[in-house]
């Protein structure tokens, strides 16, 4: 390959919003459940249904627009996108296209090379489809609306990004934002954030973009940037070979790590859009403009700048906190409980992280309570329990968010601060291992370890090792 | 008559509409569009330089619903007119190769 | 004594005073109906049972003073797209020929609760296309007061229904006059309410912008106590009005001293049957009589209502009925190769000619390199007439004029030229696209011994203006009952 090629990357993310009822009508969005049974003659596309728009949605997806630096469009309508498939009851989708809630916002992104701006052309509303089973044993699909008529925002990015890493800060950067906004939980892997991704190349120093194609179906970071790469190579592949990149829908089957075009002569690209006249328009006055910004909770970096100021933790440990609201709301009500920012920054850092991978689990996940983190810390703390005890029961609270004061007295577990118990103990020890006792009195310091080891084993692992070592170098 | 409707117009329409026409009814929807259309046509004589389209009649906005689930399973009056179900589902024809 | 011969409210009257029971007067409907249904075919469904049994359980809600309204126990027929749990809801089209909605309409809901006794659903064109009731799958129905001619559309089965005293009254539909032309043609008074008066949910939609529901009877006292009942701020549909006034009622009083009427020379002009003028102007002329200033006025933009309505309707209608695919309800065929394959064969055998036209001219006026040329402009010129419609109102209270330029054609003469039947909705299209109320009532009859019918339209949310000025108008003149409906009364 003789020539520079550069990638130019727009993003259609469609993000589901965390309403408890669908955008049109008064059926849960609780996730899972029976086939068709959130359903009702609205989001089934039942003759004479009508929708009803949820407020909800509206305030959802301006604050997203708010967040994310767009303007607000303080006078936006719906509009029908007609295109027939059955996981679309009504043979169209309720969307936005000629005033989109949000437009014209940006975002910032860091990567390795530094910051950068990616532009947000327009965030709209609309509604998300049904989902179709394939049945392999009688040859046919089936279809369940309890995801049809689900809340959805589809944040459409300018071109600006050029490189599979660009995408995955940007995307991790509008799920922070989402997040912390709790306006959607953004699961990649249940689909409550997916994104296609348009992608073209040109030869580096070109002004004008390349012919672009959609890649759809990616639902993890590593399949986009997968994605991402295969495009790129297929593309510039063309152009090398003297072919056209056909402008297309090509649907990326990552366990074989290529794409293809999803094309049929019946599925013309072409929706007819038209205002819905089963809606009416939305107005977005500057005061209720004024109370969505007012109930927008603190972002990301207002927290870590707060942070910064008012506990003394390290940077390292303040990004990786903040980098789940999840983490950063049990940080902080641990703290309220237990006032020790240190030991409970430390408590996530280390054994939760360490827990959560182990499990292959995302921080949304965590279901243990900050009272019991708390309790755990107070008992570490006042010295009830020793490190490894603590670590121990902490992992129980992981799993089941015990209350460790009572596992802890129930289990028995609580250090022994007995001098004089120790004391006995200790010196069965010394009397049972002379040699070791010998090797430390001719300098092998490593003997020492050795008999608090044996003293922790005779003590049940109960006893402060800082004892031990106090009393055995007494003793000895 | 102005409009001339050709047989990849009908045969695209169709596709957008999801209408299989026969070839009688084909040459009669393209006599019927273009005449139609000649008719429609007449809209140009009108100048509606800078006026507003008009979606909605009244100037009404702002029709929400809370955000309250009050509507239960009722899978079995959305499948009662099924023309084909399966466990609990529509059943439609294979949607991928 | 006949009790179909009886408006809606007399026989509510006499049911409520223990005169009439609830099961003799749907008895007398069900009577009527065997009589003769087989010459007009109002009905796609006739539900006997249903009726009988409902009948039962009225008459014991009056009898426990539960139900006291005026409509308790009174047979009503309710137009074939209009859901009805349990009860085919077909919209005259094969590709709902098996459809049994799992809800009610609201507005139908609110007669059931004021106790009106639903005995079938009536006839319609194809979804509501048409303007005869001649593109129902199910056979035309024919005009009671000849047989040779059509009743007119799309409500033409309701119509025909409350002139051949099936029912005592009924409920139609109106997107383009779907209830005021038919009314004229079959010698009864229909009202069309203002956009948003009548909840729209379980309306099976055509234009969803320009459909409305609305009464169907004998009498206009009927009609403004029928809308009375139906109309409501319904919050299951976006696009319904929380209104000031229901108490349309309270407009029935015979006096329109110095009611201002504008007649628009345009309603006037080519195209309208000399015996139809004749009557209009002579209504015009009673109410000037009594006391009402009348004068003709220019409206314009009357010429470019149809292609405009044409466009939003077709547009609307292609989405609309885009949910018809063999999916989830309906037709659906039998031999199909895929997907695609059983999307266009269900649809192409499940809908008539006159459907897929629209449909088809809507799925082009909206694709792509079209919409502006034809959609937008359609919309703007609506934004015209609806202006054109506010000058007019500050200067007349009522726009009176035809509301067809004919009566009713002989049956098969229509739908072979489109162009000129959708000319035949010239008077009331535009009546839809400002979302105003207009009023159908009976003013004479031509030559043949057809109906005429008198339209009176009013500004938005003024239903009792028009309400008012039909009333006086009707208190000139005698009900006139066709040769079909006095079969009952031996
Ligand atoms: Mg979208
Ligand atoms: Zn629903």
């Amino acid at each position: 390959m003789s020539k520079q090629y550069e990638t130019v990357i727009g993003l259609e993310v469609h993000v589901e919003l965390a309403t408890k009822t669908k955008i049109f009508c008064s059926c849960s969005t609780a996730f899972g459940g029976e086939p068709n049974t959130h359903t009702c003659p609205v989001c089934t596309g039942m003759p004479g249904s009508l929708p009803v728009l949820n407020k909800q949605v509206v305030e959802y997806a301006a604050a997203v627009g708010l967040a994310t630096n767009c303007k607000i469009t303080q006078n936006c309508k719906f509009d029908r996108k007609n295109y027939f498939y059955p996981d679309n009851p009504q043979n169209y989708q309720i969307s936005q296209l000629y005033y989109p809630i949000c437009r014209d916002g940006a975002v910032e992104i860091e990567t390795e090379a530094g910051k950068k701006t990616v532009r947000i052309h327009e965030i709209h509303m609309e509604e998300d489809a049904g989902k179709l089973i394939h049945d392999e044993w009688d040859d046919c699909s089936l279809v369940d609306f309890n995801r049809s008529g689900v809340p959805l925002i589809e944040i459409v990015s300018e071109p600006d990004m050029r490189s599979a890493e660009e995408v995955i800060a940007y995307l991790d950067k509008l799920r922070l934002i989402i997040q912390y906004l709790g306006a959607s939980d953004c699961k990649l892997q249940e689909g409550s954030m997916r994104a296609d991704v348009n992608l073209s190349v040109r030869e580096i120093g070109a002004t004008e973009f390349g012919t672009r194609t959609e890649m759809k179906n990616l639902n993890s970071f590593k399949a986009i940037a997968r994605a991402i790469e295969g495009e790129r190579e297929r593309q510039i592949d063309l152009i090398e070979e003297g072919k056209q990149v056909i402008q297309e829908t090509r649907r990326w089957d990552d366990a074989n790590s290529c794409s293809y075009a999803m094309r049929s002569k019946e599925d013309a690209q072409d929706y007819r859009y038209f205002p819905e006249p089963d809606l009416v328009p939305i107005v977005i006055s500057d005061e209720w403009l004024r109370e969505i910004k007012e109930k927008q909770p603190e972002l990301r970096d207002e927290k870590k700048a707060r942070y910064k100021k008012e506990f003394d933790i390290p940077d390292y440990d303040i990004d990786l906190i903040t980098s789940s609201k999840k983490m950063a709301d049990l940080f902080e009500e641990t703290i309220a409980i237990c006032n020790n920012p240190k030991k409970v920054s430390n408590w996530l850092m280390v054994e939760t992280m360490r827990l959560l991978k182990e499990h292959n689990m995302e921080p949304q996940d965590i279901s243990f309570s900050p009272k019991n983190l708390a309790k755990l810390i107070q008992l570490a703390e006042d010295g009830t329990i020793n490190s490894s005890v603590a670590k121990e029961v902490f992992e129980v609270i992981f799993k089941e968010d015990i209350d460790p004061n009572q596992y802890v007295e129930e289990k028995g577990l609580k250090s022994v601060n007995d001098e004089g118990a120790l004391k006995a103990t200790i010196e069965e020890i010394i009397a049972a291992n002379p040699q070791s006792v010998e090797d430390y009195k001719n300098g092998k310091q490593k003997a020492i370890g050795f008999l608090v080891g044996q003293t922790m084993k005779a003590m049940q692992g109960k006893a402060d090792p800082g004892m031990i070592n106090k009393i055995l170098k007494e003793l000895l | 008559m102005a409009n001339i409707i050709t047989d990849e117009t009908i045969e695209y329409v169709g596709i957008l509409a999801k209408l299989e026409l026969s070839e009688e009814e084909k040459e009669q929807a393209k006599k019927d569009m273009a005449n139609m259309l000649d008719y429609i046509d007449r809209l140009n004589e009108l100048d509606t330089e800078g006026v507003e389209p008009l979606s909605h009649v009244f100037p009404v906005n702002n029709v929400f619903r809370e955000d309250i689930i009050t509507n239960e399973d009722d899978r079995e009056n959305i499948l009662l007119n099924a023309p084909e179900q399966k466990n609990g589902s529509f059943q439609v024809p294979k949607t991928v190769e | 004594m006949n009790l179909m011969s009886l408006t809606a409210v007399e026989l509510g009257k006499k049911i409520k005073d223990k005169e009439v029971s609830v099961e003799d007067a749907v008895k007398a409907a069900l009577a009527q109906i065997k009589s003769v249904e087989n010459d007009v075919n109002s009905f796609v469904t006739i539900d006997e049972e249903g009726a009988l049994k409902r009948a039962k359980e009225v008459q014991k809600q009056i009898d426990s003073g539960e139900l006291s309204g005026p409509l308790a126990g009174v047979p009503v027929a309710i137009k074939d797209n209009m859901c009805t749990k349990g009860m085919l809801t077909t919209c005259s089209s094969k590709i709902l020929e098996n459809f049994k909605p799992t809800y009610t309409a609201e507005a139908v809901l609110h007669l059931e609760k004021a106790g009106a006794i639903i005995i079938g659903k009536t006839n319609m064109d194809e979804f509501a296309m048409g303007s005869t009731t001649e593109t129902s799958a199910f056979g035309a129905t024919k005009n009671p007061w000849n047989l040779g001619h059509v009743p007119g559309g799309s409500s033409g089965g309701s119509c025909s229904a409350v002139a051949a005293e099936e029912c005592s009254f009924a409920l139609g539909s109106d997107t383009g006059g779907s209830i005021r032309q038919p009314s004229s043609f079959c010698g009864v008074t229909g009202i069309k309410p203002t956009y948003g008066t009548i909840s729209r949910y379980g309306l099976i939609a055509y234009g969803s912008s320009l459909d409305q529901i609305g009464p169907v009877a004998k009498d206009v006292t009927d009609c403004a106590t029928i809308l009375e009942v139906i109309a409501s701020h319904d919050t299951k549909d976006s696009t319904s009005i929380k209104r000031d006034d229901y108490d349309f009622t309270s407009a029935l009083v015979d006096d329109v001293k110095g009611l201002k009427i504008g007649i628009p020379i345009d309603y006037l002009g080519e195209g309208l049957d000399p015996e139809v003028k004749e009557a209009v102007l002579n209504a015009a002329e009673e109410l000037k009589k009594k006391g009402a200033i009348v004068e003709e006025f220019d409206l314009s933009l009357v010429e470019y209502a149809i292609p405009a309505y044409y466009i939003i309707a077709s547009a609307e209608a292609s989405s609309n009925l885009a949910r018809f695919d063999g999916v989830k309800y309906g037709y659906r065929t039998n031999d199909f190769e895929g997907l695609h394959s059983m999307y266009k064969k269900s649809r192409s055998e499940g809908f008539g000619a006159e459907v897929k036209r629209r449909i088809m001219l809507g799925s082009f006026v909206l694709s792509s390199g079209y919409y502006d040329a034809y959609y937008i402009k359609a919309l703007k010129t609506k934004a015209l007439i609806k202006k054109a419609f506010d000058k007019a109102f500050e200067k007349y209270d009522v726009i009176l004029g035809p509301a067809a330029p004919t009566t009713a054609p002989k049956l098969d003469d229509s739908l072979s030229d489109p162009i000129k039947m959708y000319l035949g909705d010239i008077y009331t299209i535009s009546v839809n696209l400002a979302g105003l109320p207009g009023i159908s009532v009976p003013c004479g009859r031509d030559s043949k011994g057809l109906p005429i019918g008198l339209q009176l339209i009013g500004d938005c949310f003024q239903e009792k203006k028009i309400i008012q000025a039909a009333y006086a108008y009707e208190c000139t003149r005698e009900y006139d009952r066709c040769d079909l409906a006095k079969k009952g009364d031996k």
